[in-house]
């Protein structure tokens, strides 16, 4: 268990991150971000996509520099990949053309060790994380949770004192995802490995608060620290206790709370058009409502429920609840979704009946669907560039966050049959016969 | 941890009687071993150009001029792999360097490879006098421009698309810059940089032919090789002897293929980046009968843990740290640019100067018109060859049994000099008295026509058979199919292929606009008969021009066209 007053393993303080805008000007993607990790605690990045967590990690790896602030390993300024930090990547990030065993001993390849020691460790490390008898695999002969477990076994092979994991478990399905999570944690819990504090970066709720001791959650654009949440549960943890249920609902309001403060936020700023677009097709949109409104939750629901009812993690409810509430189909409010009145129209219409209604929301809740449409009336020939439009978003947002609005407002406008797009001349126009 | 003893002990290779693999295997190796030495001594005989050996049309000589245009081919290909790893690892770590060392490539890979044998011929057999060490050097030196440009360059496009990730991997667990390169840059860059050393390889074969047989002006030179066999044969009008040099050619490109490139490409397998499983798994006789020989096993293996230990060394110069710039950054890159102007500049002058007092706008003109007329051959031969191999590409690419049967043989065609043709196509030229401007024009893209028909074969045998099926199932009439199906699918292969065609046709105009049969000499004009035409007088001015001018329109037509229609296609048959 952790406990404050514990050394500090790694510290980040002040940490400033900015990317260049296309006009040059810095764009922040993190601001002003203190982050203690301390000897003994699983400390969780918590967050939704964007809000620069696996930037901040590669920040305490050293794999990258911020723009300001500084980080501390162990009390020494950190200047680039060091002894004792060692990465598990969301990818895996094996080399293809090495086995498994030459793999864990790439985590051993700059500790200049003889030939033999290295694979002895390497042997030890494939022991403990269960991968015995694959040695002599290659990664493409293997399943995505005995790729992870090689991620694991060569961050461990080195005895890191700082492991630091980079979505580890989200390219893996759910129950080879619960089985690698167990099984890191009952050595993480049995003092079997020499690693004395874990970051880990996820925007899976309730992973972080099965392995967390403390969740620090970040807000989106810039990044920073919104809340810090602690987990005082005992290892290990059941998710049907009360307790655990309720520290998971209480991240869910502050997420949802955050989410509905930016929507509101960035509404007023530059006119509205800086509106960042959740990355959600629209016809799903209405396939929610329709699932809201029927039984048994009749318009209102808890996110934490309704997410698992729908077969929906977090990083796919979160884009449709926000985009529900932005067109003001649905309201958030903590952690619950409750339909509008228009949103109950929308759930009970057939398909021609949604168009409509959803263009006339379109219109009136998302400023770039009508600036598009604007721009297109005014236009002769009633076409206009993309890159017109993505240049205006990039000056407000990074540029892939540019480029999910741009195409979410293609997908909306294309169901809602406001305007079309080509992609061979990547224009948008008003003539339908064009597209 | 007793049940890893064997692997601590390294491997489980066990010691068994020697059998009939190990035989063939030693054989095979003694054999190349021997002949590489026989080959070697003869290339550092003592040479005076006054007194050159005099090639025999006997058929007893053939096989050692085989073995010697063999080896040719093996130091180019050796040099061009050196120049690889440092030119395109230079280009793709220095950010400075890439300015200047990529459109340097890009002019290099343009430049016909005949023009610079012209150049440097003198300059290599100065450097060895009374050695046979400088013209071999200079046939060498042409060889390999014909094959280092497209290696270097996929090692630089490798470089600078390793994965995220594995970049990220490589540099969290501290690899030193030396273990980075073997460990990840070059399995990475390892399947593109084989299939380019393959193409290099077929293009290599006409050039290694050309290039023996050497006169320049004054210098006459001819090396004991295959070109220069097909040179005296054709001087002496014997045709039988060129029928027994394409059998050599034939046989010598067919044992490359065998001994080195196939076990090359089933090794290189395990370094494709795709997770998945392949569904065609390169074999080869070759590799498998190395690898089940225990004999091989047991005197690789201290080879290979050699090679294990030299890419695990870190060799860092400075551990850990990277070298603080001495001046700030915008001085630095300012300081470069003004440097890289000071040295265009300079060169720029020194041309204007040797050119202006050469060559006159006359000289300009003449070079340009011929430069239009071979553009419009290399223009209407790829059309033309596209017309006629699409079709048969796909109706092959579309049944996998012929496939496998055709796909070889194309393969084959492209690699096969079409310069050892040449006499049999003039022969007949000449015999039937057809007009030279019209019927030389094949000879240009006889070699080259080939890599239209394999790459729509490849695209047609890779077109998802759902698609197919998909048309087939809503009876898609033939005209649409084409032109909606199949077309678009097969687009990006074809343009791949098409490049490839255009850009040995260009290079081969250089033999083929000019040809002779003993005393009868057939010209078809152009720029190709330009260029042949003022090496053989020794006109370095004019030559230049020439060379130039070929350049020019060579960049024009990749950037103007091929380039676009390459980003087309990927652009449009992409599906996310």
């Amino acid at each position: 268990m952790f406990d404050a007053t514990a050394e500090s393993i790694i510290a980040l303080n002040h940490i400033d991150m900015n990317f260049v805008k296309p006009s040059g000007a810095p764009l922040p993607v993190l601001a002003g971000i203190d982050v203690t990790v301390h000897n003994g605690e699983i400390l969780g990045l918590l967050g939704r996509s964007g809000s620069g967590k696996s930037t901040l990690l590669r920040i305490a790896s050293g794999l990258i520099k911020p723009s300001a602030g500084g980080v501390r390993y162990r009390g020494e300024p950190l200047m680039g990949p060091a002894e004792g930090i060692a990465v598990v990547f969301q990818t895996f990030a094996l080399y293809p053309w090495l086995t498994v065993l030459e793999n864990v001993e790439l985590g051993l390849d700059a500790a200049r060790l003889p030939a033999k020691d290295a694979r002895r460790r390497a042997m030890s490390a494939i022991d403990l994380i269960g991968l015995d008898g694959f040695q002599s695999a290659y990664p493409r002969e293997l399943s995505g949770g005995m790729r992870q477990r090689v991620g694991f076994a060569r961050a461990l092979v080195s005895d890191p004192i700082l492991l630091l994991m980079d979505e580890p478990f989200s390219a893996l399905d759910v129950l080879t995802a619960e089985t690698l999570r167990t099984d890191f944690l009952d050595l993480w819990i049995g003092h079997q490995l020499p690693t004395k504090a874990v970051l880990m970066v996820t925007h899976n709720i309730e992973e972080a608060v099965l392995m967390c001791d403390r969740i620090l959650v970040l807000g989106s654009n810039p990044g920073r620290i919104v809340a810090e949440v602690k987990v005082p549960l005992p290892q290990p943890r059941n998710r049907l206790d009360a307790s655990f249920h309720s520290i998971v609902d209480e991240i869910y309001s502050i997420l949802t709370s955050r989410m509905t403060e930016a929507m509101g936020s960035q509404s007023q700023l530059h006119g509205g058009l800086v509106q960042q677009l959740p990355e959600v097709a629209a016809t799903r949109l209405g396939g929610f409502a329709e699932a809201l409104a029927a039984a048994p939750f009749d318009g209102r629901a808890d996110l934490a429920q309704i997410g698992p009812a729908l077969a929906l993690a977090a990083n796919r409810l979160f884009p449709i609840a926000a985009a529900l509430h932005l067109l003001e189909f649905a309201e958030l409010d903590g952690s619950t979704i409750k339909l509008t009145a228009a949103g109950r129209v929308l759930a009970q219409s057939d398909t021609d009946g949604r168009k409509r209604l959803f263009r006339e929301h379109l219109l009136r809740f998302v400023p770039l669907a009508a600036h598009i449409l604007q721009v297109l009336s005014d236009r002769d020939g009633h076409v206009a560039p993309r890159g017109r439009f993505e240049y205006e978003l990039e000056d407000h947002l990074p540029r892939r966050e540019a480029e999910k609005t741009i195409r979410t407002a293609i997908d909306w406008a294309r169901f809602a049959e406001l305007f079309t797009y080509n992609d061979r001349t990547r224009t948008f126009s008003l003539d339908r016969a064009a597209a | 941890m007793e049940q890893h003893a064997e692997i601590l002990a390294g491997g489980n290779w066990q010691q068994r009687a020697p059998g009939w693999r190990d035989l063939i295997a030693t054989l095979l190796v003694l054999g190349v071993v021997i002949l590489l030495g026989i080959g070697t001594r003869q290339m550092t005989a003592p040479f005076a150009i006054e007194h050159q050996p005099e090639i025999s049309l006997s058929l007893t000589a053939l096989p050692l001029y085989t073995l010697r245009t063999v080896m040719r081919m093996l130091a180019a290909m050796l040099a061009s792999l050196l120049f690889t790893f440092t030119y395109a690892t230079l280009a793709a770590k220095s950010r400075r360097a890439e300015t200047v060392l990529i459109p340097i490539l890009d002019v290099l890979q343009s430049v016909p490879i005949l023009g610079y044998l012209s150049f440097t011929v003198a300059f290599f057999v100065g450097l060895f006098p009374g050695n046979v060490m400088g013209p071999e050097l200079a046939a060498i030196f042409a060889i390999f421009t014909s094959q280092a440009w497209n290696m270097a360059f996929s090692f630089y496009q490798s470089l600078r698309t390793i994965p995220t990730d594995l970049d990220e991997a490589s540099r969290s667990f501290r690899e030193s810059a030396w273990q980075r390169f073997w460990r990840l840059e070059v399995p990475f860059a390892m399947p593109g940089l084989i299939w380019n050393m393959m193409m290099s390889m077929s293009g290599g074969w006409f050039f290694v032919v050309a290039a023996e047989a050497i006169a320049v002006g004054d210098l006459q030179i001819a090396l004991p090789g295959v070109g220069s066999y097909v040179a005296k044969a054709i001087e002496q009008r014997d045709l039988g002897a060129v029928g027994w040099a394409i059998l050599a050619m034939t046989v010598a490109i067919v044992l490359y293929d065998q001994l080195m490139f196939r076990p090359m490409v089933t090794w290189a397998d395990k370094f494709r980046f795709e997770q998945t499983a392949a569904q065609v798994v390169p074999k080869s006789w070759m590799l498998d009968l190395f690898r089940r020989s225990s004999l091989a096993a047991a005197v690789g293996h201290p080879l290979s843990t050699v090679m294990r230990h030299g890419a695990r060394a870190r060799f860092s110069i400075l551990p850990g740290k990277t070298m603080p710039g001495l001046l700030p950054r915008p001085v630095g890159d300012a300081l470069w640019l003004g440097l890289v102007c000071a040295a265009l500049g300079y060169v720029g002058w020194a041309i204007v100067q040797y050119a202006g007092s050469a060559l006159s706008w006359n000289d300009a003109r003449a070079a340009v018109r011929s430069g239009a007329l071979t553009l419009a051959r290399v223009a209407a031969l790829v059309a033309l060859a596209s017309l006629i191999w699409v079709p048969i590409g796909v109706f092959v690419g579309l049944r996998p049994k012929l496939t496998a049967k055709v796909q070889p043989v194309s393969q084959f065609l492209a690699a096969f000099p079409a310069n050892l043709l040449f006499p049999v196509a003039v022969f007949l030229i000449v015999h039937f008295r057809l007009a030279p401007g019209i019927w030389l024009c094949p000879l240009m893209i006889l070699g080259t026509q080939w890599y239209i028909l394999f790459n729509v074969i490849a695209g047609a045998s890779a077109f998802p058979s759902d698609f197919r099926e998909a048309a087939a199932s809503f009876r898609v009439r033939p005209w649409h199919w084409w032109r909606e199906v199949m077309l678009p699918g097969i687009f990006p292969y074809f343009v791949t292929g098409a490049i490839t065609a255009s850009g040995g046709a260009w290079n081969a105009s250089i033999v083929a606009e000019t040809v002779r049969w003993g005393s009868t000499k057939l010209t078809a004009g152009g720029l190709g008969a330009y260029i042949a035409q003022m090496t053989q007088a020794g006109d370095y001015p004019r030559i230049a021009l020439g060379i130039s001018v070929m350049s020019v329109l060579v960049i024009a037509m990749n950037r103007l066209l091929w380039r676009p229609l390459y980003a087309y296609a990927e652009r449009r048959t992409r599906l996310d």
